[in-house]
């Protein structure tokens, strides 16, 4: 069964097809690898291993009634953020502990109409505020290749799960970088699709205009299976777009010849690691040795989008959060009256990091501060979408590193916010621009940590990007899990 | 110094949040130095631009104002923390003078 490890997901159901394998047997595969590598690494909340193994034997008597499916009794991770039916969703939060979703998230059902097994709820950032899982407030996830390093985060259990092999596939969420930057920090393949191309509704809200659901995998092949189940129009989400979803497998392994690739000169700054620049570099020059063409573009409100994001994702975020009051949901500490209660119910029931926040977010949406601020930083969101518009004129993809530096220590930057928020710059104006952009693996630094390649594209561009994505992957040939999880 | 302790308290209570003694001193200095980096964007010329909300246009979705399936009463209110019959329970709310 080991094997499977290495295969995509199309070669998995393939086995599945053919009845070498069963679901049961899969799943049965994936619960032993978590036992008895998930102690260490801290990645599942909870494994739902009843449900799984539930799902497991309907998906097998549906494989022996000759039903088909690109998901059918393929075991997958969800980053516990997605509401489920009958299953505690937390957000990593204590506020939430304890919550049970009476229906499910539109991806969620997406994924259940093609019987795919839910294995269990992985770790995150409290509401998917972080950069390195440490948020968490339940425990601190650790990066498949190095103990003492955190796996990126806010879906660092997402990351870090692919990346060891304690599940097929995952789901994560991305508002400013948390799908891609932990792909990139554990050597998985990640994509934020374009804003609005998969539905939101279901998925615990943290910065609504920014936040996008995607896949984070062992191939670039499972990125497009799984964007094929779950990308499209959803009348459950007002921002969803109403287009058709491509298959996104078809433009794999098409070659790249003429494509235009944008290199944005300020995306190789001061601080970044040597050996991530040297993996950005030669994957350039596997894509001009493959025929396509390299053009310089500049970006020139790059710098800003680190202070234009803190101010709109922490507006939206105090917004998003004041339903956590005591009263519908979750937790609830008594108080003098209601107002009381709400404050202890609060501050019991959040993190520092959501704490810090909710009073920024509060602070910037204040009166007297809402045009310096809020109203200021959506004018700055405008001229860096303009700076995307204007580099398209002249290139197909663009392509940069996902982070400036591999993984760091666990505690290394946790109590010094500012620097945390700056290790998010290279992935944090997609989201402003609602730009698709995919972490896909190139290398490693002289320490073994993994390095990932961002790749972006314009608006509803997925295929392109996966297309480039899957020569990267080809040719760079990255080892994908790490030897001492064999 | 742009945060003071007394704003980061009014700030918190506007969110509801009650902070510690050290919790604000944390926050004041923190949010002081986060508020800082972002003055930054004052640098830039922004007259007669227009904010950007959404990055994607959006247009109002309607939809034929018809009965469908809903999640129910029980369903929705099973998750909290105190209810009484078909209701939410909370401390009361105004005070009535004897």
């Amino acid at each position: 069964m080991e094997r499977v490890l290495d295969m995509t997901i199309q070669e998995v159901r393939e086995l599945l097809r053919k009845k070498e394998i069963s679901s049961v047997e899969l799943t049965g595969f994936y619960l032993e690898r978590i036992k008895k590598y998930d102690g260490s690494l801290l990645t599942y909340l909870r494994v739902t291993e009843e449900e799984a193994l539930e799902m497991a034997r309907d998906a097998d008597r549906r494989i022996g009634q000759g039903e088909d499916g690109p998901l059918l009794g393929i075991p997958l991770g969800i980053k516990d953020i997605f509401c489920t039916k009958g299953i505690e969703t937390t957000c990593a939060s204590r506020i939430l502990e304890g919550f049970v979703p009476p229906y499910d998230a539109t991806v969620i059902k997406k994924l259940k109409d093609r019987s795919f097994v839910h294995l269990g709820r992985l770790n995150m950032d409290e509401f998917a505020m972080g950069s390195s899982t440490e948020n968490s407030a339940f425990q601190t996830t650790k990066n498949p290749w190095d103990l003492s390093r955190i796996p990126g985060g806010s879906s660092g259990g997402s990351a870090s799960a692919v990346a060891a092999g304690l599940c097929a596939a995952a789901l994560g969420t991305d508002t400013g970088g948390s799908i891609r930057q932990p792909a990139s920090l554990c050597g998985a393949v990640g994509m934020k699709p374009t804003y609005g191309r998969v539905s939101r509704y279901g998925l615990i809200a943290f910065a609504s205009s920014l936040d996008q659901v995607g896949p984070l995998t062992r191939s670039v092949s499972d990125c497009a299976v799984v964007m094929n189940a779950i990308a499209g129009y959803d009348p459950m989400d007002s921002t969803s777009i109403p287009q058709p979803v491509p298959d996104y497998t078809e433009l794999l392994g098409r070659d790249i010849k003429g494509m235009k690739i944008g290199i944005p000169r300020e995306y190789f700054i001061e601080g970044m690691d040597e050996d991530v620049k040297r993996a950005v570099r030669e994957s350039l020059a596997v894509f001009e040795h493959q025929g396509a063409s390299l053009v310089d573009i500049s970006l020139p409100h790059t710098e800003y989008a680190v202070a234009t994001y803190y101010v709109i994702c922490t507006a939206e975020a105090s917004s998003n959060l004041a339903r956590y009051d005591g009263v519908k949901y979750g937790l609830r500490i008594d108080g003098k009256d209601i107002i009381d209660m709400y404050k202890k119910t609060r501050s019991k029931g959040f993190g520092k990091e959501v704490k810090r926040r909710i009073i920024l977010g509060t602070y910037v949406l204040s009166s007297g501060y809402y045009d310096a601020y809020y109203r200021k930083a959506g004018k700055v969101r405008t001229l860096m979408r303009r700076d995307f518009d204007e580099a398209f004129k002249a290139c197909d993809i663009i392509v940069t590193a996902v982070s400036p530096t591999t993984a760091f220590k666990t505690g290394e930057k946790i109590d010094d916010p500012l620097t945390m928020y700056l290790s998010d710059i290279f992935t944090i104006p997609m989201n402003l621009a609602g730009l698709p952009a995919m972490s896909v693996p190139c290398g490693f630094d002289g320490s073994g940590l993994p390095i990932g390649l961002q790749i972006i594209g314009r608006p509803l561009d997925e295929g392109r990007i996966m297309q480039a994505g899957y020569v990267i992957e080809r040719e760079r040939a990255v080892k994908k899990i790490p030897d001492t999880l064999r | 110094m742009k945060i003071t302790k007394d704003v980061v308290e009014y700030v918190a209570h506007l969110g509801r949040l009650e902070l510690e003694h050290d919790e604000v001193e944390l926050y004041t200095t923190q949010l002081d130095r986060i508020l800082d980096y972002v003055d930054a964007l004052n640098k830039l010329d922004t007259e007669g631009i227009e904010p950007t909300s959404h990055a994607v246009p959006l247009d109002s979705v309607m939809r034929e104002d018809e009965v469908r399936d809903s999640i129910g009463v029980d369903s929705s209110i099973r998750n909290a923390p105190e209810r009484k019959e078909t209701f939410f329970k909370v401390p009361p709310i105004i005070e009535v003078e004897e």
